[in-house]
């Protein structure tokens, strides 16, 4: 299975980068760690005409910590993820979520912007983002007028624009990313006494999620839940923030019943279809189930003291 | 005799039978100099890819090929009626049906091959196949057998004359009236109704070939991926009526077979026809989907098994009725006699009087194939049926399902035991290796278990298969796949140095026949096994055999080798008498040497033998120490063993794992323990992989669910079990020298394992089968409509 | 595209188009056939190569993405004319049948050690989780692999 034709370039600088974007970026692909972009083109479900690889583009692969937040620049791979100490020291749900990323050799290419950017409802990092109330930074050339190609006929004049993670996943496979920008960063606000976990159920390493559930509590000096997140993966047309639960959550002194509470709220809301990988019912069951073992986890993590 | 360990009797210098010898073949692989089909490059080669129908069952209207003819870099389009010109549009199959090479009438299943593009580059031709263009009439996609068999099922195969329904074959086995009288007498009907799901080989290596015919010659060499070349010869000699001295079949490095590589592929044959055509040589190297959605399947019987038990604990007979969904073209590669294969073997390790099996095998809008996936034709299934049906039945009689094993087991003096089907099992001693096995795994202890984590919310289950395989078809008389008697051949030549070559009919697709079959020849002749060089997978080279498959190699052409040794040890011996003066009677032979009985000091060695065979041979005997032998083997053997699985289930998600897995095999004399534990840690893996995630599905269009690896699963290092070995010896009595088998025991005989380990976890709460792939989401609906009803 | 590229210590120059996968470059354009091809969803690690010493799927990659960069196939896995620890301890310990997955479990397992030079078992299992083997069951792949980092570590205090 081999890509159909394509115009390759691989500019040195982000302005170089922004410069192409700028003047083709409707014909033009991005490519990260092609780790979905390429399998799709092998199967001719994308065809792009011209190939913009980022990779040799230097300054864009940290993880650090920078205003308060936690950064993951555009060509972080998932493996860095896995090994990096600073994801290790500042957050859970980052940490848990990325050995359960694909396999460990695909974990070394795949980028965790690049599957935001794909925003496959399968994909488990959109999961991660949401519970965490990530924000997303886009970089376009600047000075020049931009146009989203959907409906509305959105347009900008360029630059670095800041998107929370909740207006940057549009729907499934679509994001409010022009196709002139590039996404730079993925960061999330570092948190005093929280917790984080990923439960994901696959048929085996290398599947995508049957159902995936990121949940992330922060507790108060009063031992209340002071924030919560909670967000599922391959149970809904797009990766889904459960906001009832998380409400439900907030204010309340962490028990087994109220986990439960919340659990049953995200199995109500999630709407999966029934498929080989499982029955609509079972995965709504697992939700679930996962919602509560997932949040009984953050809470462990989070009394555990890490910070 | 039962033995628990077998000694070599030769030096690890000569590394006969029973050292773990390392591997010869390894020295190439190391070094990424493994010769697969698609690594060899020859000069001039073009490059086919097939463009495939997307519909299940559809009358093809018409086929547009102007726009692929037009890309650059296409030399030729290949269609069925093209082919038809030379009376190639359609080939036989093993099973004596027929299949279209290249669709004309219609298309019968997803994946079907309408046409070929011959290019000069593999991205063009792939470029172009895509834009074959095919107007269709759709026809209803028939997705079950079941549905298949009704009075309005539209006609499949309407290409055949005498076809009036899908029915595809009746076949039957055993003793109606004898078993009939047994269900009559019984306490009890313990039946069991089952799917053993469509499932895939798979090796990691594709189907290939590379055909290069030279059309001023007419010489035709194939390089294939084929676990059976000298068979294809002849398929090929007849199929293209290409003359069969000119047909010359290279079977080169084979990356895994599993039964994949035994059927003959319409892509092999276009690519043969193409450069016939051409005049120049074509590779078709399949891709993962192609594979997936087109070869041969394996398993997809529909099964129903009824045992009759008294009510202490004692079988009386065996029912079982099947349904077989075929596919398109009837293409199961098995003997011909057998419809169902060895299915009949169901009544597996036990001693009851009467069976009978009816087995009705029906056409569908599905890949054809039907193959011997690690198997020896069909005695998956029917090993899997009979193992359920047993622990199912202890539950009901509320025995522990060892003891009713136990109870019903063949005894080891009951051999050669005649089954009610008609086998006679060679050997076996069934408790000695369940109890070993039951040893190893602390039976006891995790029964108790089982009750404590059910107080504490655990589940904990442990279930067993005490299997019979049989493997090593023939008996010629009996067995044949499409007329050619299943014999196999070896060719021994012992050159005047000492050193020698070995020559056969099978091949090897990783069981590592290079360094097995040359440890037979050490141990029969004492040529050190360094000093044996064996070749196969040449027809112009080796001579003719049927193939490696249904765990074949080492009963038939082990046999053939340790016979044609033995024979040139006879001519040896006739020379050393000439060297030492002495009679023939007065000889004796220990390892590597004769020596004048009384006389150790006399003595001569078989490469001094050797020599003196080109350099000196006596009066009256021929010249040379070559030789060759057909063996045809006077019964079958019968491997066995008892694997026992502990699972621990995740009562709220029905998640499981396997904690422990102990297979206690015996394949009687083992050449290599090395490579025998290889194989079965390979079997046991494969069976995981079928009870826990393997399988293809199709939706109710006849759209293939498991057309590649993200689909169809395979399972990683991370979640196949660890496993623990234990052995019996059990020689074979008929075979030279005493081995079974081993390739296949373990995919045979581990699946009821796994399944009846979850189901005895579930069992307290009423739960009596769970289908495989036993799916997190089947256990758990397992156990809520037990639960619930 | 003209590219230069790195293999098992080569420098190769080559005009190549975009599109051409890494896998295909390294089997046709450099007739490595060491490296192999299983599937075509990035499943089955077979084609895998070390690329500035990291594993990675080549049949999804250009070729063009690794110019500049340095490869590492299975045929360069020899020292001074000597099998590896990792090519001897798969021979020794039974670790390949029919040899199609082995050039790249013996890469990705060269990289392991590289990184973790005493891996449990389940280390091991998980690294090579990207890799699939029909014939073997992983056990004495993983054997293979822990006698390889067993021998390595020795290697590297004597
Ligand atoms: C076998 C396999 C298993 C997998 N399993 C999982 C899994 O279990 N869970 C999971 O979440 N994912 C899984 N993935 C997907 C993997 O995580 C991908 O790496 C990821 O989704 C895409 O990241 P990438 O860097 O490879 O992006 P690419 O493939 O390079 O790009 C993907 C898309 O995003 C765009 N894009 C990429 N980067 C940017 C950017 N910086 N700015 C703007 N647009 C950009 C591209 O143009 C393209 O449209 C799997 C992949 C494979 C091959
Ligand atoms: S060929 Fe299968 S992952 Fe690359
Ligand atoms: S040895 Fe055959 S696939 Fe691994």
């Amino acid at each position: 299975m081999y890509p159909s034709k394509f115009d390759y370039l691989a500019p040195e600088t982000l302005e170089e980068a922004l410069a192409v974007l700028a003047e083709r970026g409707d014909e033009v692909k991005i490519l990260a760690g092609g780790q979905s972009l390429i399998p799709m083109m092998k199967l001719r479900f994308a065809e792009p005409s011209t190939l913009l690889d980022i990779n040799r583009v230097p300054g864009l692969d940290a993880i650090d910590i920078q205003d308060g937040h936690v950064r993951v620049q555009a060509l972080a791979r998932h493996a860095d993820v896995v090994r990096s100490e600073v994801i290790k020291e500042e957050n859970d749900l980052m940490a848990g979520a990325a050995p359960w990323i694909a396999d460990p050799i695909v974990r070394n290419l795949g980028t965790v912007c690049g599957s935001l950017a794909h925003h496959d409802p399968e994909g488990d990092w959109a999961s991660v983002m949401l519970a965490l109330d990530a924000e997303v930074v886009a970089a376009s050339k600047e000075g020049v007028t931009h146009f989203h190609p959907g409906a509305d006929g959105t347009q900008h004049t360029g630059g670095t624009r800041v998107i929370s993670i909740q207006e940057f996943l549009v729907d499934m496979f679509t994001t409010s990313l022009y196709p002139t920008e590039i996404l730079t960063e993925v960061r999330v606000p570092r948190y005093e006494r929280g917790g984080g976990n990923y439960q994901k159920l696959e048929r085996k390493v290398g599947d995508y999620a049957t159902v995936g559930v990121a949940t992330h509590i922060e507790l108060g000096v009063d031992d209340r839940i002071t924030k919560a997140g909670i967000a599922l993966t391959s149970v809904y047309a797009h990766n889904l923030k459960v906001t009832d639960a998380e409400t439900a959550l907030v204010g309340q002194a962490p028990s087994d019943e109220l986990f439960a509470e919340a659990g049953r709220i995200a199995s109500a809301a999630c709407d999966p279809a029934s498929d080989t990988r499982g029955s609509a019912e079972y995965k709504r069951h697992i939700v679930g189930l996962f919602t509560e073992r997932s949040l009984a986890e953050s809470l462990k993590i989070a009394q555990g003291g890490q910070s | 005799m039962t033995t628990t360990e077998h000694k070599p009797h030769t030096s690890s210098e000569i590394g006969g039978l029973g050292h773990s010898r390392r591997r010869v073949e390894d020295a190439r692989f190391l070094e990424g100099r493994g010769n697969y089909v698609d690594d060899i490059t020859l000069p001039k080669m073009l490059h086919m890819a097939i463009h495939r129908s997307p519909l299940a069952h559809a009358r093809i209207i018409s086929i547009d090929t102007s726009a692929a003819e037009a890309v650059e870099g296409v030399v030729a389009v290949v269609t069925g009626e093209l082919l038809a010109g030379y009376n190639l549009a359609w080939m036989p199959t093993l099973s004596g049906d027929t299949q279209a090479v290249l669709a004309t009438d219609k298309v019968r299943f997803q994946g079907q091959e309408i046409a070929a593009v011959i290019a000069t580059d593999r991205y063009v031709a792939q470029d172009a196949a895509r834009l074959v263009e095919v107007e269709y009439e759709d026809l209803e996609p028939i997705v079950n057998p079941q549905r298949s068999l009704e009075e309005d099922a539209v006609l499949i195969r309407d290409d055949k004359e005498d076809q009036t329904s899908n029915l595809c074959f009746e076949w039957e086995s055993g003793d109606k009236a004898l078993t009939e009288a047994a269900f009559a007498k019984a306490d009890k009907v313990v039946s069991l109704e089952t799917h053993y799901p469509r499932s895939h080989p798979a090796p990691l290596e594709t189907c290939g070939i590379i055909a290069d015919v030279d059309s001023a010659t007419g010489q035709a060499t194939l390089y294939m991926t084929s676990q059976a070349p000298h068979a294809h010869r002849t398929v090929f000699a007849l199929v293209a009526g290409l003359a069969e001295q000119n047909i010359r079949i290279i079977s080169p490095d084979i990356g895994g077979g599993f039964g994949n590589k035994v059927p003959i592929y319409p892509g092999y044959v276009v690519a043969t026809a193409a450069s016939l055509v051409i005049g120049q040589p074509v590779k078709w190297v399949e891709t993962r989907t192609e594979n997936l959605i087109s070869t041969g399947f394996a398993r997809d019987y529909y099964m129903k098994g009824e045992l009759a038990v008294t009510n202490d604990g004692r079988i009386l007979g065996l029912r079982v009725d099947m349904l077989a969904d075929e596919g398109a073209f009837y293409a199961d590669a098995q003997p011909s006699k057998f419809r169902a294969g060895l299915f009949h073997i169901v009544t597996g390790s036990y001693d009851y009087p009467a069976a009978y099996v009816t087995t009705r095998g029906a056409y569908t809008n599905k890949a054809p194939g039907g193959v011997a996936y690690r198997c020896s034709f069909r005695v998956t299934e029917a090993s899997y049926l009979i193992e359920r049906l047993v622990q199912n039945a202890a539950y009901e009689l509320g025995m522990d399902p060892a003891e009713f094993r136990s109870n019903n087991f063949i005894q080891a003096d009951q051999f050669p035991y005649h089954s009610p089907t008609g086998f006679v099992y060679d050997s076996g001693d069934y408790e000695t290796a369940m109890r070993k096995a039951m040893e190893m795994v602390g039976y006891g202890d995790i029964q108790a278990e089982k009750e404590e984590a059910r107080k504490e919310g655990r589940l904990v289950g442990i279930g067993m298969a005490s299997f019979t395989e049989v493997v090593g078809a023939g008996h010629g008389e009996d067995y044949d796949i499409i007329g050619l008697k299943m014999f196999d051949s070896a060719e021994l030549r012992v050159h005047p140095t000492g050193k020698a070559i070995l020559k056969l009919g099978v091949k090897s697709q990783g069981q590592g026949h290079e360094t097995t079959f040359a440890q037979i020849v050490a141990e029969e002749l004492g040529i050190p096994a360094g000093d044996v060089k064996v070749v196969e997978g040449d027809t112009d080279n080796t001579p003719y055999g049927l193939g490696t498959y249904a765990s074949r190699s080492t009963p038939v052409a082990g046999a053939a080798t340790a016979v044609i040794s033995r024979t040139l040890r006879e001519k040896a011996r006739k020379i050393a008498a000439h060297l030492l003066e002495a009679s023939e009677e007065d000889l004796e032979w220990e390892t590597g040497k004769f020596f004048v009985a009384g006389d150790p000091e006399s003595s001569v060695s078989i490469q001094d033998i050797a020599f003196a065979a080109y350099t000196n041979p006596p009066p009256n005997v021929e010249a040379g120490l070559e030789g060759v032998h057909y063996y045809d083997p006077p019964n079958m053997t019968y491997p066995f063993g008892t694997y026992i699985v502990v699972v621990d289930v995740d009562p709220e998600s029905g998640q499981w794992k396997v904690r422990r897995m102990v297979a206690v095999d015996d394949c009687g004399v083992k050449i290599n323990p090395m490579i025998v534990e290889g194989q079965i840690q390979g079997g046991l893996t494969e069976g995981f992989a079928m009870s826990s995630m393997q399988h293809i599905t199709f939706d109710e269009t006849g759209n293939c669910l498991g057309s590649n690896f993200t689909d169809y699963l395979v399972p990683t290092a991370w979640e196949t079990p660890r496993f623990e070995l234990g052995e019996t010896v059990t020689p074979s009595p008929h075979h030279p020298i005493g081995a079974k088998g081993v390739g296949e025991s373990a995919t045979v005989g581990s699946p009821a394992a796994y399944v009846n380990a979850v189901v005895d976890a579930l069992q307290h709460m009423g739960v009596q089968n769970v289908e495989m792939p036993m799916t997190a989401d089947r256990v758990w609906h397992a156990m809520q409509e037990a639960d619930g009803g | 595209m003209n590219i230069t590229v790195t293999v098992n210590g080569m420098e190769h120059t080559a005009d190549v188009e975009p599109r051409l996968l890494l896998v295909d470059f390294i089997r046709t354009n450099l007739g490595l056939t060491g490296t192999h091809i299983g599937c075509d969803t990035t499943s089955c690690g077979v084609c895998t190569v070390l690329i500035d010493g990291t594993p990675v799927k080549t049949c999804t990659m250009f070729a063009v993405q690794a110019n500049g960069r340095s490869v590492t196939t299975v045929e360069g896995l020899k020292q001074n004319g000597e099998l590896s620890a990792m090519q001897q301890a798969f021979r020794e310990h039974h670790g390949l049948q029919c040899g199609f997955c082995t050039p790249a479990m013996m890469l990705v397992g060269t990289a392991l050690i590289e990184e973790n030079p005493d891996p449990t078992e389940d280390d091991i299992r998980w690294a090579i989780s990207g890799n699939l083997c029909r014939c073997t069951g992983y056990m004495n792949i993983v054997k293979s692999i822990e006698a390889a980092a067993e021998t390595t570590r020795e290697g590297a205090i004597s």
